[in-house]
């Protein structure tokens, strides 16, 4: 276990350093020009000397390599550097920021996972019928429909034409923190939430379907029935506990398309997410951020897999015999 | 049943009654034409308490669909006709669910019939009908079986071959089943094992229980068998007692019982031409009329029915 | 498996063939029609796309079937010129991608050393998210069409040569390529003669499943803005031009477009998914 444990962190450490690199050689490539990110549309205003002495300060007249090692030096310190567009602390957004995405991704991930789970099994079960196959038509449409196209529809049908939910923003515009109201707040949420799980529904039922019917044609539950095992016991004892492992798995391991969904449908819905945010850093050239965020994506969908891995180490009695061996 | 069976038994009910069973797939639907596919075919059998009554066939004969059928857990899309009957009673399908696990069990082919997440104690408990006494019970069992007590602490996929072999044995003998079907359960067997595992079959008929043994291994069958029904494209083309097979096979009534034991090794090793037919052949003739040696052309076209034979079954009209 | 499908799947097989092989007929069908619009995408004047603030805001009708745009513009060739943009678009990147996975995964063949970079590389581009490492090579080249194209294709080879690194690992191991290279032959012989006809029929479905992929990701980071510049006819333009008109009503300006564009992704991806039902049963399975 501690072995493992080790490996993975490891693997995190190589990862990060290998990511770190990779994006920093893209970033530090690109026709941006930071200080005119920072400045703005002043950047006339000032005279090259003042350019010069930002450029100093960030450190922009050194090398690249060196450039580099001092981002790295920082990070290293808990430093991920500040804002361009914000003018705060990278670090800073991220926290705030993200407090709100896992909001809405938690939710979201929580609901796709459950409904996609029973839609697998209610499909998986019926092999063949027609709520079979309009539960895997539904889930091959939603796996090639654009999230940021529904959710716009859902924003035409529910808030601008029912207005039912506002149209957009985590709390309603102009109101300060401390007069935001749970319901307000949940209100925001429905809509975003909505469109980030019914898509992400799809592959979790698509897979616990095969996983099903490969189960139910297995010798292990034709033995059960010969038994005299049947219905619900036997779905409950033989069943529910063999593809319930592998989906709970496969949906940790799905965390890098929870953010790519989570991106798009914060800015459909201008919600002041960390998906929102690595956009709004890439459109205005915000480099400290975009990087930060970068990073923290990796650990992000790392921590997913991480969980895949273990729930299989710690439940499936096959895995523990495996570890102990090697 | 007024109908005797020709076995030498004593004069009791039999245990098991199969008569004149098919089993038929739908194959496919085009359009409201439906075509099916027969895999058992007027299939024939009867074992008495404390029988062992062996099933040879070769793969793909569709024998652990008798199983099935016998059981009640074959695939929803499945066609049954004939009938069954246990202890002289119909059985069936709600008869079958009633029974199955409790009188009737299963001794499956191989470890993969253990779920992989659950400890084999637990999965042998399952069929023991007092709760109380079911960790004695199977503990007893295990014991009985030569398998260590930690055994059923494991998972299947930490179980040897052979051992997984005796917990499912062990399934059928904690059960107050009085029919167990053996599923093809010595395939893949080292010597000790396989002999071992014929042994624990055997002692399961002494206690008055009836078997029917479900194997394509000759061998096995005669080793254990009191009588031997052979199988082939779905149907019994012959019932023989274990005697019958010797010497040259004189006393075997079908021509492919004779060429079976012909192939043996110790009689001659003479290979059998010809495949065994594809499930989806239709045959109007006797089903083994291709690879028969005495085949006419009457038999092409016409089909055996069984008959009774010096104190067997056959189906062949030149017997 | 089990041996319980291979005892019951003969019976079923047939008939589940017959199914595939008529939902392959009718992907290939939709495909066709697809690019019957696509293509026409080619010689459809630019009348429609001329300001006209007279037939400004139009609901859909016989005349204009998806409608006008605030300027006039008829949706309905705007959004044909953008999904034909987006298939030549998706087109070039998963050609792209499906060469440099062919050619990152045939590395294996050379040498160890050089396959461990590669696996390695793929576990790089797998552990971060799609659209980040986009949104940062397309950073990278300052957006615009070539930027999307080779963002696209630099993000979509994983998972194929993945699937290529497999199948060339198990082509390795078999007899006539052992027997091959006792008599002497090159490994560059053996892999234009053995390895990549094998690889051929994994690599055409892996391009036709990349394709809708990047169709759907070009959609995506255009709508972010970090894609197709906005003077260019794309869907992702559209639907984020449509943002700004949520609640005038004009619920055309967002359906329509959306839904070729979906229409053309689900056609691309079930065609993709039924040839690999049908020439490769066995992999077919999952998924």
């Amino acid at each position: 276990m501690i072995k493992f444990i080790l490996r993975k962190t490891g693997k995190l450490a190589s990862l990060l350093i290998a990511i770190s690199l990779l994006s920093f050689i893209l970033v530090s490539n690109s026709p941006e020009d930071p200080v005119q990110s920072y400045i703005g549309a002043e950047i006339s205003r000032i005279s090259p000397e003042q350019r010069k002495n930002i450029e100093e300060y960030w450190g922009l007249n050194r090398s690249k390599p060196e450039q580099y090692l001092l981002w790295v030096k920082a990070v290293f310190q808990g430093n991920l550097g500040e804002s361009l567009i914000y003018r705060k602390p990278v670090s800073e957004i991220i926290l705030e920021r993200f407090s709100a995405s896992i909001v809405l991704m938690g939710i979201s991930w929580l609901l796709s996972g459950v409904f996609g789970f029973l839609l697998g099994i209610l499909a998986g079960m019926n092999e063949g019928s027609i709520l079979d196959r309009f539960i895997k038509s539904y889930s091959f449409i939603m796996a090639s429909t654009p999230a940021f196209w529904f959710g716009l529809l859902l924003l035409m049908v529910f808030a601008a034409w029912l207005n039912w939910f506002p149209v957009g923003l985590a709390s309603p515009a102009g109101s300060l923190a401390g007069e935001v109201s749970l319901i307000d707040k949940l209100k925001h949420l429905v809509l975003p939430v909505a469109t980030l799980s019914i898509g992400g529904v799809a592959s979790i039922a698509l897979h616990t379907r095969e996983k099903i019917i490969e189960v139910l044609n297995s010798e292990f539950i034709r033995f059960a029935k010969a038994k005299g095992e049947r219905g619900i016991k036997l779905f409950w004892r033989h069943g529910l506990r063999n593809i319930s492992l592998p989906a709970i798995s496969l949906h940790f391991a799905s965390f890098g398309e929870l953010f790519g969904g989570a991106v798009l449908t914060e800015q459909v819905f201008s919600y002041p997410g960390l998906g929102q945010a690595i956009v709004k850093a890439g459109l205005g050239g915000d480099v400290p951020l975009l990087l930060g965020i970068t990073l923290f994506s990796v650990v992000f969908i790392f921590v997913g897999n991480f969980m895949a891995d273990l729930l299989y180490v710690v439940i499936d009695p096959r895995m523990k015999i495996k570890q102990t061996h090697d | 049943m007024n109908k005797k069976s020709f076995s030498n038994t004593k004069n009791q009910i039999p245990l098991l009654e199969v008569k004149n069973l098919s089993l038929l797939f739908p194959q496919y639907k085009e359009g409201l034409k439906e075509s099916y596919i027969q895999v058992i075919r007027d299939f024939e059998l009867t074992i008495y308490p404390g029988e062992i009554v062996a099933v040879v066939g070769s793969s793909g004969s569709g024998k652990s669909l008798l199983a099935d059928s016998i059981l009640g857990i074959l695939p929803d899309n499945a066609e049954i006709m004939g009938r069954l009957l246990f202890n002289g009673e119909h059985l069936s399908t709600k008869r079958q669910q009633q029974l199955r696990g409790k009188s009737i069990s299963l001794i499956p082919q191989s470890v993969k019939a253990l779920d992989p997440l659950m400890k084999t104690s637990k999965q042998v408990q399952s069929v023991i009908p007092d709760k109380k006494a079911k960790k004695r019970i199977q503990e007893e069992a295990f014991i009985k079986l030569g398998l260590p007590p930690e055994t059923g602490d494991k998972y299947p996929h930490e179980l040897s071959g052979g051992m997984a072999r005796r917990v499912l044995i062990a399934t059928a003998m904690v059960s107050e089943s009085e029919l167990i079907i053996a599923d093809e359960p010595t395939p893949g067997l080292d010597e000790l094992t396989w002999e071992e595992t014929l042994t624990n079959i055997k002692q399961l008929s002494k206690s008055n229980r009836g078997i029917m043994f479900i194997t394509h291994d000759i061998h096995a069958a005669l080793k254990i068998a009191d009588k031997i029904a052979v199988f082939y494209a779905g149907e019994t083309l012959e019932i023989a007692n274990k005697e019958d097979f010797s010497g040259k096979g004189e006393r075997l009534r079908h021509p492919y019982t004779k060429a079976l034991w012909l192939a043996l090794p110790e009689n001659n090793f003479k290979p059998l031409k010809g495949n065994h037919p594809e499930s989806d052949e239709v045959l109007i003739g006797c089903v083994f009329e291709k690879r028969c040696p005495i085949a006419t052309e009457f038999c092409k076209t016409n089909k055996p029915k069984s008959a009774k034979i010096n104190n067997g079954i056959t189906r062949c009209f030149y017997a | 498996m089990t041996e319980l499908i291979s005892k019951y799947l003969p019976l079923k097989r047939s008939e589940k063939y017959n199914r595939r092989k008529r939902a392959l007929a009718t992907s290939i069908i939709g495909a066709l029609i697809l690019l019957a619009l696509v293509i026409s995408g080619f010689f459809i004047g630019t009348d429609g796309l001329v300001v006209n603030f007279e037939a400004a805001n139009n609901a859909p009708s016989l005349q204009h079937p998806f409608g006008t745009d605030w300027l006039g513009r008829d949706m309905f060739v705007r959004t044909v010129k953008g999904l034909t943009l987006s298939f030549w678009v998706g087109l070039l990147a998963a050609f792209i991608s499906a060469l440099i996975a062919l050619l990152l995964s045939l590395l294996l063949v050379l040498n160890k050393t050089l396959d461990s970079l590669v696996t390695g590389l793929i576990d790089l581009f797998l552990a971060l998210p799609h659209i980040v490492t986009l949104i940062l090579i397309s950073f990278m080249l300052g957006g615009g069409l070539k930027g999307v194209v080779i963002a696209l294709a630099l993000t979509h080879w994983p998972r194929l040569a993945r699937l290529l690194r497999a199948e060339i690992m198990q082509i390795k191991n078999t007899e006539y390529i052992t027997v091959s290279r006792n008599m002497g032959k090159s490994w560059y012989w053996i892999a234009r003669h053995h390895i990549l006809p094998h690889l051929i029929p994994q690599l055409i479905i892996g391009f036709i499943l990349t394709f809708p992929h990047a169709i759907l990701h070009e959609a995506s980071i255009t709508f972010l803005g970090f894609g197709l510049s906005s003077d260019k006819p794309a869907i992702g333009v559209i639907l984020s031009e449509a943002m700004g008109y949520l609640s005038s009503g004009m619920w055309w300006l967002a359906l329509f477009p959306g839904l070729m564009l979906l229409l053309m992704v689900a056609v691309f991806d079930s065609l993709g998914r039924n040839l690999r039902k049908v020439f490769d049963p066995f992999k077919g399975q999952k998924g």
